[in-house]
């Protein structure tokens, strides 16, 4: 069995690997798909009420946090070159960074929820029940679709943190890579998302 | 089977990073920017049309794409094309109701 | 490099014994077996489901269950079937078991993933099961949970969607994993088009597997929403569209069609010339027109829903489009008669099943075009006629595939040979038994037979009757059919490497295979079917 064990270790294969992550990435892809094709079909029926009701979000908070996103996104890809030329230290900074960026996002949409929930602006909510039937479903998919996002941004930090202590304990290293590589993959199509999910829900005024 | 370990070693250098987080976010200010002129009904097709900009980059660049194996490339593009043909086909009912 | 002592992988492997050995094993043939032991229990569940309908509907009138209980058992029945029978069913059974040996490998890319979806797999299976006993009352909204009612109804459909949801996840992983296999580990030597074409079935499928199971996953999430936090996605009443989600879910749901019978096409394409000796005729064909099925097979889904109040446009687009999605499938019964055709056929228990396929599929599929076509569907709409075509597709298509398929690999899974007279015999009974089932409800449908009522007028009793009768004789022969391979399982004769001739490279490695199925890693230089 021993050799067995040995050609195991031969049979690495990276562009296997990637691929594996661009296949799952396909999916996470077409789960939001269907959410887009839902805003889709409902902003053309609700026109005027999505409109209004994108006039309540605040513009100022989600532009912050497309900065952030995008911020963290280019740390993680300068993570994957500081482990490529063998910088161990500043590659696990830069992921560390990322995490603390991520973080930032969800603190800025706890205060932007929070707001909306002050302001009886929720799904089920009585205020809401009562609106015109376009602008409940606006807030509904606003909390839907940004609540599904930040699920992913949770899920991509604790992927981050996993890729910081493979770091540390150098399973990622300057000639196996691919993890970190993969990691980062996850990371952007967090960052990917949003980049449509911003103009579509802030900015259809 | 083929052992693919150091097949790609395209390093991007940091200043290429720092270049297309520039851009990027220039196009999300210009997006933001462009709400306020009132252009009505091509203000959301201006802001898709950035925001498919945006998305481009950040595949090719960021997510390495440009550098990558060809087949990730036909691959991105299929499920795009399919996903729009989803949308196409959906619309054939609600457009036409 | 040295022999390894040959080793069956059926035998423990050392660390764990008994059960937590197949448990905790990662290798590609017992998760295999693993899938099939798992999903042959909820097959005779949803048998002995749909027997109980079959005894509801013997006499006019209530027979044994009232009507709510009649639709919790449809429900039940379609979830089973659909979401834990025949769509994992050949593809996580038998493309796990002989996928990685036809071309060549080891294993799947990610074992430990292929052991994490079957887990997934159980737990949804068991959450499944679960809904029927819990909450209030088992879901009664039919396995296609249509909104608005599926919003609304009072049984337990959160939790059988919620199941459906996870039982979609190990789909999407399943799917993954296979897409890597097929780019990543064929043997040296097996460009693209030496591959065997159960593997390019297979890899059509799995594209289906990961690109439309997420649609499904994000709908159910929206109707969990919906129900749990009144989020008016397809409640009318809260702005939405019950349409929009017949789109969504149909835009998984006839893709998933393709799911079961792809493979299922694979599986023929296996056994229909290692029985005639002869190579397969039009070899490229049948291999890209798995890919066009699963290309066009995104596109039709608005069949569905004809008399929705969809547009007309849409209406005629996707009527169009089904048909152009019926070529591909003609092209492959072609190429199978072909392949018959002038071939030295021995006619053994798998090619039984095998012309049986044929001939029901293409009753299924023939049917299927006139509910393609918008004037008659409209017609016959929710009648018996579409409980009829489906059955033809899926029991009729992808059950007899895998009962095919069963008695093609069996003695290669256990290195055992099962009693074929008997095999045969129980495939008489099936074939007898599915028909007399079946065929009634195409008659029933076109006189006007409404689908899902546990009551009909008393002018449908004659064919309900025979509808019966026909259940009962295709449940003996399924009986018949299992009793005999475990017998045989158990202590059948030792079965040779070879018993059929095959020339595709599972056929070249002991029954049962060793646990890396291969001493030296096979390089391949011919086609995958070189007969003469
Ligand atoms: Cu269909």
């Amino acid at each position: 069995m021993s050799d067995v064990a040995i050609k195991h270790d031969e049979h690495r294969d990276d562009l296997g690997a990637k691929l594996g992550m661009w296949l799952f990435i396909f999916t996470e892809l077409l789960l939001f798909g269907g959410l887009f094709l839902v805003y889709a079909v409902y902003r053309d029926i609700y026109a005027e009420d999505f409109h209004l009701g994108a006039l309540q979000l605040n513009v100022t908070l989600g532009t912050l946090n497309t900065v952030v996103l995008l911020i963290s996104s280019m740390t993680v890809a300068m993570s994957i070159t500081a482990i490529q030329r063998g910088n161990k230290k500043l590659s696990m900074q830069l992921v560390l960074l990322t995490v603390l960026l991520a973080c930032v996002f969800l603190v800025n949409k706890y205060f932007e929820w929070g707001a909306k929930f002050e302001h009886d602006l929720y799904p089920g909510s009585d205020l809401v029940l009562q609106f015109k039937r376009g602008s409940i479903i606006f807030f509904g998919l606003y909390f839907f679709m940004t609540g599904l996002h930040m699920f992913h941004v949770v899920i991509g930090m604790v992927v981050l943190m996993v890729m910081w202590f493979k770091l540390k304990n150098t399973t990622i290293n300057k000639d196996d890579n691919v993890l970190l590589e993969n990691g980062g993959l996850y990371w952007h199509l967090v960052d990917l998302i949003w980049i449509f999910l911003f103009p579509l829900l802030y900015l259809v005024t | 089977m083929s052992n693919h370990k150091a097949e790609h070693q395209h390093i991007t250098d940091y200043w290429v990073y720092g270049l297309i987080l520039v851009i990027l976010l220039a196009l999300t200010f210009i997006t933001v920017y462009m709400v306020h002129l009132e252009l009505a009904a091509w203000s959301v097709a201006i802001a898709l049309g950035i925001a498919s900009v945006k998305a481009t980059i950040v595949l090719a660049y960021f997510m390495h794409l440009k550098f990558d194996n060809m087949l990730f490339k036909i691959l991105v593009v299929a499920v795009v094309m399919l996903f729009v043909s989803f949308i196409l086909l959906t619309f054939a009912d609600y457009l036409y109701r | 490099m040295t022999t390894i002592p040959y080793k069956s992988y059926l035998e423990p492997q050392g660390k764990y014994t008994g059960l937590l050995d197949w448990l905790t094993s990662t290798d590609h043939k017992r998760i295999g077996l693993m899938y099939m032991y798992a999903i042959g229990i909820f097959f005779i569940i949803g048998v002995l489901l749909g027997l109980l309908m079959r005894i509801e509907l013997f006499k006019p009138g209530e027979t044994i269950m009232g009507p709510q209980t009649y639709n919790g058992i449809f429900t039940v029945h379609g979830v089973i079937m659909i979401f834990m029978v025949v769509i994992p069913g050949l593809s996580a059974v038998f493309g796990n078991l002989f996928m990685p040996i036809q071309i060549g490998a080891k294993d799947v890319a990610f074992p430990k993933l292929n052991l994490l979806s079957w887990y997934i797999f159980m737990a949804g299976a068991i959450l499944a099961v679960l809904s029927q006993f819990t909450g209030n009352g088992p879901p009664d909204t039919g396995w296609t949970f249509y909104a608005p009612y599926s919003t609304q109804t009072g049984t337990n459909v959160l939790m059988a969607v919620t199941a459906a949801f996870v039982l979609g996840f190990s789909s999407i992983l399943t799917g993954l994993n296979f897409i890597v296999t097929i780019h990543r580990m064929r043997a040296p030597g097996m460009t693209w088009f030496k591959m065997p074409l159960f593997p390019w079935a297979l890899y059509s499928t799995a594209w289906i597997q990961l690109l439309a199971t997420p649609i499904v996953g994000i709908t159910l999430l929206m109707l969990i929403a919906e129900r749990v936090f009144k989020i008016g996605f397809f409640d009318p009443a809260l702005g939405g569209d019950p349409i929009l989600f017949q789109h969504l879910f149909w835009i998984y749901s006839h893709p998933a069609v393709y799911v079961m019978i792809l493979p299922a096409m694979g599986v023929i394409t296996e056994i229909i010339p290692t029985f005639c000796q002869r190579r397969i005729f039009g070899y490229k064909a049948i291999a890209l027109s798995s890919i066009a099925i699963a290309g066009v097979g995104y596109l039709v889904w608005g069949h569905h829903m004809y008399t929705s109040g969809m547009s007309f446009t849409a209406r005629w687009i996707f009527s169009f489009l089904t048909f152009i999605v019926a070529v591909p499938s003609a092209i492959k019964v072609f190429n199978w008669v072909a392949t018959m055709y002038k071939g030295s056929i021995a006619l053994k228990t798998p090619f039984l099943y095998a012309l049986a396929f044929i001939f029901l599929f293409m009753i299924g599929g023939l049917t299927g075009l006139s509910l393609g076509s918008l004037a008659t569907d409209v017609y016959v709409h929710d009648t018996a006629y579409v409980v009829a075509h489906f059955h033809y597709i899926i029991f009729g298509g992808m059950g007899f595939a895998f009962f095919a398929a069963l008695h093609y690999w069996f003695p290669k899974m256990y290195g055992k040979m099962y009693n074929q007279k008997i095999a045969d015999i129980a495939w008489l009974i099936l074939f007898f038994g599915f028909n007399m089932l079946y065929f009634p409800q195409f008659v029933l449908g076109l006189q006007g037979l409404p689908r899902r009522y546990y009551d009909y007028m008393p002018q449908f009793e004659t064919g309900e009757v025979l509808s019966t009768i026909g259940g009962f004789v295709l449940f003996i022969g399924i009986i018949m059919m299992i009793t005999n391979l475990i017998i045989a399982a158990r202590n059948g004769p030792q079965a040779p490497d070879n018993p059929w001739g095959g020339k595709t490279l599972e056929w070249t490695i002991p029954s049962p295979p060793p646990m890396e199925n291969f001493d030296t890693p096979p390089v391949v230089s011919k086609e995958p079917y070189d007969y003469e």
